[in-house]
């Protein structure tokens, strides 16, 4: 099919409702939702889940699913209305006009088939051009997507692949149509921070390359302004806010979006001077909306009879090039007005050790066959893991998948005991004892929080009950009455209504969950407690909440806080200290300003520069890493991160590749595992630098 | 591959010799001898008569050593009569022979003598291997119309979720399965082959068949056994297929402009067909043994109704052989099974 020509804007969302339709009732997903998307724009559509962005997606693409239907308003794509269009025409458009990426590339490609298959399809159906020209054609867009070895690759099946080298595939495939309109639909929350600013600037070239417009879904603000033009704000299947990323960034005028930018840890947030400000309440349910404006229960400047009164209309703001808000109040509200710090807390001091870790190593023997066992693999999960913490201390392990922060976490909990090396535990030694033979004062010292609030709990016990068991394994209370009361002053302590001690899990928000969570941590008066991710899988207006939650009790019960993450922003808003790892291997320890200010080690600098910030003030230096992550069944010889380093051409010899360097002191506990010499060290420049306003 | 299927091999027949050392152990218990010789020189006879019975014809041998005689890696017994002339032994049962050098010195599984059969008075392997060219005959056509049939059936049903088809063709599959062959089988005859209904399209035994089939003697049993596997099958791929029809991949070739029949045939059918594949070879044992109903309604003398006959009148060595056959199947069709599920799905090689 011939593409059409067209001057005017690629896509024209004017008044959208999608709803989905179940047995009991009619679910609005979408209302009124209206956008434009100029040639060579990047759009950028932000909000929480369930807020309907996926399905604004979906409704562009026609594909609702046999629940969904669209009951109003119009998508003109090109100028032409894709809800009037038949199936036939439909499918021509897709894959050729408009393409898209989705979140997880494993499960978008098809398992089954090669794939060069997969992406000659592409021009084959649309252009019908021969196999052979197809294959040439994939070739060219591989090479593109800057994956090496393009003959290998077409020849691959997806799970022969990484997860960065199948979104590179599943961008290739988009692209070669050489589609207008690249809708992306979260296309690198799967991925490592690393490999995600590898692909955030594979599209952004390519989006130059070819003058693609685009439809960027994220929950990501940092990632939003980085890649796109113009961004929306959704909330609750509206738009609440829409406008060029400078106009939305610098001069919001809409109080979701106002409280969002005030919920997530930028630059400069700091959990005892300025803490995070939270937004109170819960996420409405689609069909619990308020009357009036949905944002209405949640906000400060909420106005009882006016804001819950009507149906509010999205206005103008003059002078600004098409921004828009959703709110009656726009005119009335100081948005300059500085933020009122809740409360601020004084910085504690940190008390005696706690845990100490002595070179710990822990190494998994795999065997290559499990039927006839043939030779052995080590994989050397942690290497050399020393470091300490103190009481009422944060300390932050930081790193992407593989890099052994898990396998370190189940260590220390005893689900597994190490190969080699200590960990002491008020200047006991536990490293040795399984969690089956610790005794219940060491379990109840140690505990953890998990990162998936929603597959932790029972899902057939109640809440309280949940939390009790764990008082009677920690062996608190005397009495089944006493334990009761403490369990209610615990569910107190993490700020749930008492009432819940009654619910089933799947009556509770996923932050509700985590909160409980917490709880059954802290239930035996924990000395430690990991944390390990423990708000990834919130929204990012709950995060706010669980982790000043966790600060607070953290401050009251004077625990050691071991914080696992991979998200740079929050590890530096609340830790105190932290460690790199990498490969197994930790790679800088120090104070968060020691780590986040040079020298760095070189993995950290790439770290700290993947890590999206949501600030326009912001200014950083891009390195983007090459290659992915070395399996740890075959780490490269010499230092673990050489094989990536840009720095190693500055080392003498080859050094790198040959000889592990030493964990080296950079004066106040700043240890860094690197060859360069000081005067290189010197030379490192601040990879974020926050411009005067 | 070379060397998987080398080593599935050696896991093959190391598990071949466990298997048929067990079955030889159960139909050689002593009960069972005795049975024999009472069967065989008179049931009237005397312990001590029984006794000889068994030494002379190597019955009252170790265990071992008559396995070993069986499998033929040990010499047959032999028991020579008084003028030099051999009287009686594993390797002269149903032959007479003159002198010594005539009998064989070994006559077990691996020189190819499967033993003689007390019932048929006729070697083994001569039963086995007719009896298993009839059941193989019936299987072969059973498999080709109940394979592709239940795929289909199964695709056609899975590809579009709780549509009239698929809940008909469901519906269909369900009753299917859930008619035994002993039930469905009786009203086909009754149906198509009797004078009942008067239609005698068919006929109702499939004893001709044994000097040739044609449509009309072997339609009815292929039908009566195709219909208990096929809804199974069909239930099977429906349930794959309707799971696969829902993967985010089948949406992203939606989503690329593949048409719905490319979509089916392209993406879906391969990933749909790997829970299957497993189900359909596994209905070769359970069909070479479960045929031996279908055998006896259509009085067809085919490998299931050497079994029973077998069974009933304590021939130990046609009994060894049948059960050897089927372990032997059930290992192949495995093999087989595990070959194909590799290559219909790439995520598991064999290195």
């Amino acid at each position: 099919m011939a593409k059409r020509d067209y001057d005017g804007p690629i896509l024209e969302i004017e008044n959208l409702s999608i709803s989905f339709f179940t047995r009991m009732r009619e679910i609005p997903a979408v209302m009124d939702f209206s956008t434009v998307v100029q040639p060579g724009e990047a759009m950028g559509l932000v909000g929480e889940s369930g807020c309907g962005k996926s399905t604004v997606a979906l409704g562009v693409m026609q594909d609702l699913g046999v629940n969904g239907r669209i009951v109003g308003g119009s998508i003109k794509f090109k100028g032409r209305d894709l809800n009037d269009m038949t199936p036939e025409e439909l499918r021509d458009i897709r894959g050729s006009e408009i393409a898209m990426i989705y979140q997880e590339p494993m499960a978008s490609l098809n398992p089954a088939m090669r794939v060069g298959r997969q992406l000659m399809e592409v021009p084959m159906i649309h252009e019908g051009v021969s196999e052979k020209e197809a294959q040439a054609r994939a070739r060219q867009v591989v090479e593109d997507v800057k994956l090496p070895d393009p003959e290998r690759i077409l020849k691959a099946y997806p799970h022969q692949l990484s997860g960065g080298q199948q979104q590179r595939i599943v961008i290739a495939m988009a692209l070669m149509a050489n589609p207008s309109l690249l809708i992306l639909d979260e296309p690198t929350t799967a991925l490592d921070v690393t490999v995600e600013a590898a692909i955030v600037e594979l599209v952004k070239d390519l989006g130059k390359k070819y003058g693609t417009s685009m439809l960027f879904i994220s929950h990501n603000l940092g990632l939003v302004l980085e890649t796109c033009d113009r961004i929306c704000v959704m909330y609750s299947g509206e738009a609440v806010e829409t406008g060029s990323i400078e106009d939305v960034f610098d001069k919001m005028r809409h109080p979701y979006t106002q409280a969002l930018f005030r919920s997530i840890p930028l630059p400069g947030a700091d959990k005892n001077s300025r803490p995070l400000k939270a937004i109170p309440g819960n996420f409405p349910l689609p069909h619990e909306r308020p009357p009036g404006c949905n944002f209405g229960p949640r906000c400060d400047y909420f106005q009882d009879g006016r804001c819950n009164a009507q149906e509010i209309p999205m206005v103008g703001i003059e002078g600004d090039d098409r921004h828009d808000t959703r709110c009656l109040r726009v005119a009335e509200i100081d948005w300059d007005a500085p933020v009122q710090a809740e409360k601020t807390h004084e910085k504690g001091g940190f008390g005696k050790t706690v845990l100490k870790m002595d070179d710990l190593k822990k190494y998994y023997e795999v065997a290559a066959n499990a039927l006839f066992g043939g030779e052995k693999k080590v994989v050397k999960a942690n290497e050399a893991i020393s470091f300490e913490a103190r009481e009422s201390e944060t300390m932050a392990i930081v790193g992407e998948s593989g890099c052994g922060k898990s396998t370190f976490a189940k260590v220390l909990m005893g689900l597994e005991t190490a190969t080699d090396g200590q960990i002491l535990l008020d200047n006991r030694e536990i490293q040795d004892i399984a969690i089956e033979d610790r005794d219940t004062k060491t379990v109840s010292s140690v505990q953890m929080v998990f990162q998936n609030p929603f597959d932790t709990l029972n899902p057939s016990m109640t809440v309280g009950r949940q939390i009790m068991r764990a008082l009677e394994i920690f062996g608190m209370g005397a009495s089944e009455a006493e334990r009761r009361d403490k369990m209610l002053e615990l569910l107190d302590l993490v700020k749930l209504p008492r009432a819940f001690a009654d619910r089933m899990p799947r009556q509770l928000s996923g932050g509700q969950k985590q909160r409980v969570g917490i709880a059954r941590a802290f239930a035996g008066d924990a000395r430690i407690v990991v944390a390990d991710e423990p708000v990834s899988a919130l929204d990012v207006s709950v995060q706010a909440a669980v982790t000043d939650l966790l600060m607070e009790i953290q401050r009251t019960n004077k625990t050691t806080l071991l914080f696992i993450s991979h998200d740079l922003s929050i590890v530096r808003y609340l830790s105190d200290r932290i460690v790199v790892m990498y490969l197994g291997h930790i790679v800088e320890t120090g104070t968060t300003d020691q780590v986040f200010s040079p020298p760095y080690h070189p993995y950290t600098e790439a770290l700290l520069s993947a890590v999206p910030i949501a600030d326009t003030h912001v200014e950083k230096r891009r390195i983007v890493l090459e290659g992915d992550i070395p399996s740890a069944m075959n780490p490269p010889s010499g230092c673990p991160f050489q094989t990536r380093c840009r720095w190693k051409s500055k080392v003498p010899g080859n050094k790198c590749e040959t000889e592990l360097p030493p964990m080296r002191d950079l004066g106040d506990g700043h240890r860094t595992l690197c060859w360069l010499d000081e005067a290189q060290m010197d030379e490192m420049e601040p990879v974020i630098k926050i411009a005067a306003e | 591959m070379f060397l998987f299927i080398l080593r599935r091999a050696g896991v093959m027949a190391l598990t071949a010799l466990c298997m048929t050392f067990i079955v030889f152990l159960l139909t050689n218990l002593q009960p069972n001898l005795e049975k024999l010789a009472k069967t065989q020189a008179g049931s009237r006879i005397t312990d001590a008569e029984v006794q000889s019975w068994l030494e002379r014809n190597g019955y009252a041998e170790p265990i071992l050593s008559r396995y070993g005689q069986w499998l033929g890696v040990l010499p047959g017994a032999l028991t020579l009569a008084e003028d030099g002339t051999p009287e009686s032994g594993r390797c002269i049962r149903g032959t007479t022979v003159d002198s010594v050098d005539e009998v064989p010195r070994f006559c077990g599984v691996l020189q190819g003598d499967w033993g003689y059969s007390t019932k048929f008075k006729v070697p083994v392997s001569e039963i086995i291997g007719e009896r298993l060219a009839r059941t193989g005959l019936l299987m072969f056509w059973a498999f080709a119309t109940m394979v592709p049939l239940a795929l289909i059936i199964g695709v056609l049903a899975g590809m579009r979720e709780g549509s009239a088809t698929d809940r008909t063709l469901s519906t269909f599959s369900i009753a299917s399965t859930s008619t035994p062959e002993y039930v469905s089988g009786v009203i086909f005859v009754v149906v198509f082959a009797s004078s009942m209904v008067g239609l005698r399209w068919f006929t109702g035994s499939a004893k001709s068949a044994v000097d040739g089939i044609t449509f009309e003697n072997f339609t009815l049993p292929v039908a009566t056994i195709a219909l208990y596997g096929m809804g199974y099958i069909a239930r099977m791929t429906r349930a794959s297929m309707a799971e696969v029809m829902t993967a985010q991949y089948i949406r992203t070739a939606r989503l690329k402009g593949v048409s719905f029949r490319n979509i089916v045939l392209r993406h879906a059918l391969r990933n749909a067909l790997i829970a299957p594949f497993t189900v359909i070879m596994l209905q070769f044992p359970w069909l070479l043994t479960g045929v031996v109903i279908v055998e006896a309604l259509f009085v067809y003398p085919g490998f299931g109704n050497a079994l029973v006959e077998g069974a009933q009148n304590n021939d130990i060595d046609l009994l060894l052989a049948v059960s050897v056959v089927a372990v032997v199947v059930v290992l192949i069709t495995q093999l087989i099974s595990d070959i194909g599920y590799a290559f219909l799905n790439p995520r598991i090689r064999v290195t």
